[in-house]
This record gives structure tokens, C-alpha cells and sequence, in this order.
């Protein structure tokens, strides 16, 4: 992980993906939780193992961030817009988006139901892609693009995968369930 | 402390377990795909050897009972991932 110099106002933008809506927390703990109620273990298998990329890519942002805000004091943060963060947390990082909101489990669906959770799942790696695509758009740092497009990469190859996966799980569904007006049971 | 050494070392081991999450990620939705199993198992050979190179030299690269160390512990010694 390297960045070429701080930079404090991008901090503030790519903490997104940390503690945001589309961010790495929220897409790990949304697979590590969903795996538990798909049908079947390649299902189990993908949202385990793609759940568990996302926590390193987690790591991957938090070092980033930290990075980006080494040697940064008080006036530094405040040139930035970001004292807020400076006051209440200093160089530790903390979950929020790039508007400071903080992380909610309320950014995780659970439905229960292995096609909707793979749909929401294929959605929410459209959303940090593009997420990723506004940030690499905002730094002109190649160190930090080359991070970014590296992440952005992953997103368009989960998205590859869960939708293999949802292809197989509608196949699964219609052979051996049957749908009784207002859920499918097993045949 | 020569770190070049280091971070070309664990930058290989990096890349190498870039390899095996990929093809790994692949054969969950291909598990019937032998060549994909072909290369799987290469990578997996070759990280073996990367890590046990590294490890001989700079210590471990995990703890929870992955790894061996040398006397004092030293794992609080290594270079963490969020550090490099």
C-alpha cells in the first residue's frame, strides 16, 4: 500500500469504503451473514470465500486512509473539511461515509431467500464499482489510482461470480421446488 | 535492515495468493473444471515454497498456530499487512 504524498481531503472522501453504504465492511459482513441460508454448498462456499476477500480489502482501505493522514495536524485536517474527525478521532480511523454518517447495519439486507440476497449482492457490487470509479476520478495520485483500480477490478469479478452463482441457485430452485403462490417449497 | 529484500520476498507471496483467491473464486462456480485444478494446486505448491522461504528468514507470516517461532516471539515483530 503506497501513496505518494498525504492527502487529507481524499482521506475524507475514501473513508467511504470503509464505513459506507457501498463500503468493504458492509460487503464482507452482508456475505459472511448471508451464507448461512443458501441452498446449497457452492453457494456457501462463494459468499464465504468472496466475504472473506472483502475483509482484507477492508484492511487494504484502512491502510490507505491511514497513509493518506500521516503527519497531518489540526490546521491540516481543518484545510480539509474534515475536522470534525480530527476532533473526535485523531488519526484513529472510524466507520463512516464520506459525509461522516457512521456505519449502520441497516446497509445489509437479509432476506433469507438465496435469490434475492444474490440479487441485492449483484447490486451492491455495481455500487461500490461505480463508488470506486468516482473516487479514482477525484485523486490524481497514481500510487492511490493504481489501489483503487485494483479494488475496482474485484468488484467486476464478484459480480462475475454471484451472477453464475444466482443462475445456478434459479436452476436449483425451479427443479426442485415448486411455487405455491407465495413461496417456493420443496417438490 | 534490509527491507528490499523483504518486500520483493513478501510482494511475490502477495501475488502468488493473488492467484489461488482468483482461481479459487472461479472454481466455487467451476468446481469441474481440472485445468482450473491444475493451475489451483500449482499455486498452492509454489506458495508453500515462497512462504516457507520467507519465513526461514524473516519469521512468521501468521500466528494462531500457522507458523513456528524463533525465541523471543517473534511474531510482534513482523511486518504487518496495514504497515507495508
Amino acid at each position: 500500500m503506497r501513496v505518494s504524498c498525504p492527502d487529507v481531503k481524499f482521506a475524507k472522501m475514501v473513508i467511504t469504503q470503509y464505513g459506507g453504504p457501498d463500503g468493504e465492511l458492509s460487503a464482507s459482513l452482508r456475505y459472511l451473514n448471508q451464507r448461512y441460508s443458501m441452498p446449497f454448498n457452492k453457494a456457501k462456499a462463494l459468499l464465504t470465500d468472496i466475504g472473506t476477500e472483502e475483509l482484507a480489502h477492508m484492511e487494504m482501505i484502512a491502510a490507505l486512509v491511514y497513509k493518506l493522514i500521516q503527519g497531518a495536524d489540526c490546521e491540516d485536517f481543518k484545510a480539509a473539511g474534515w475536522e470534525g474527525q480530527y476532533v473526535q478521532h485523531d488519526h484513529g480511523l472510524f466507520w463512516t461515509d464520506a459525509n461522516g454518517v457512521p456505519w449502520t447495519a441497516k446497509y445489509i439486507a437479509a432476506l433469507g431467500d438465496p435469490i434475492t440476497d444474490l440479487t441485492e449482492d449483484m447490486a451492491a457490487e455495481q455500487k461500490a464499482r461505480t463508488t470506486y470509479e468516482h473516487l479514482i476520478e477525484c485523486t490524481d495520485d497514481p500510487c492511490v489510482k493504481d489501489t483503487l483500480r485494483f479494488l475496482w477490478e474485484r468488484e467486476v469479478v464478484h459480480f462475475q461470480r454471484f451472477g453464475e452463482m444466482l443462475n445456478e441457485v434459479n436452476e436449483y430452485m425451479g427443479k426442485c421446488h415448486i411455487w405455491n403462490g407465495h413461496k417456493f417449497e420443496k417438490k | 535492515m534490509n527491507c528490499e529484500k523483504q518486500l520483493a520476498m513478501l510482494k511475490r507471496i502477495q501475488e502468488m495468493e493473488f492467484v489461488a483467491v482468483e482461481l479459487n473464486l472461479y472454481l466455487d462456480t467451476h468446481p469441474c473444471d481440472e485445468d482450473a485444478i491444475n493451475d489451483y494446486n500449482c499455486a498452492v505448491d509454489a506458495l508453500c515454497k515462497l512462504k516457507k522461504e520467507y519465513e526461514e528468514e524473516y519469521g512468521p507470516l501468521m500466528n494462531f498456530g500457522f507458523s513456528y517461532s524463533d525465541k523471543p516471539w517473534q511474531w510482534i515483530e513482523s511486518p504487518w499487512p496495514w504497515e507495508m
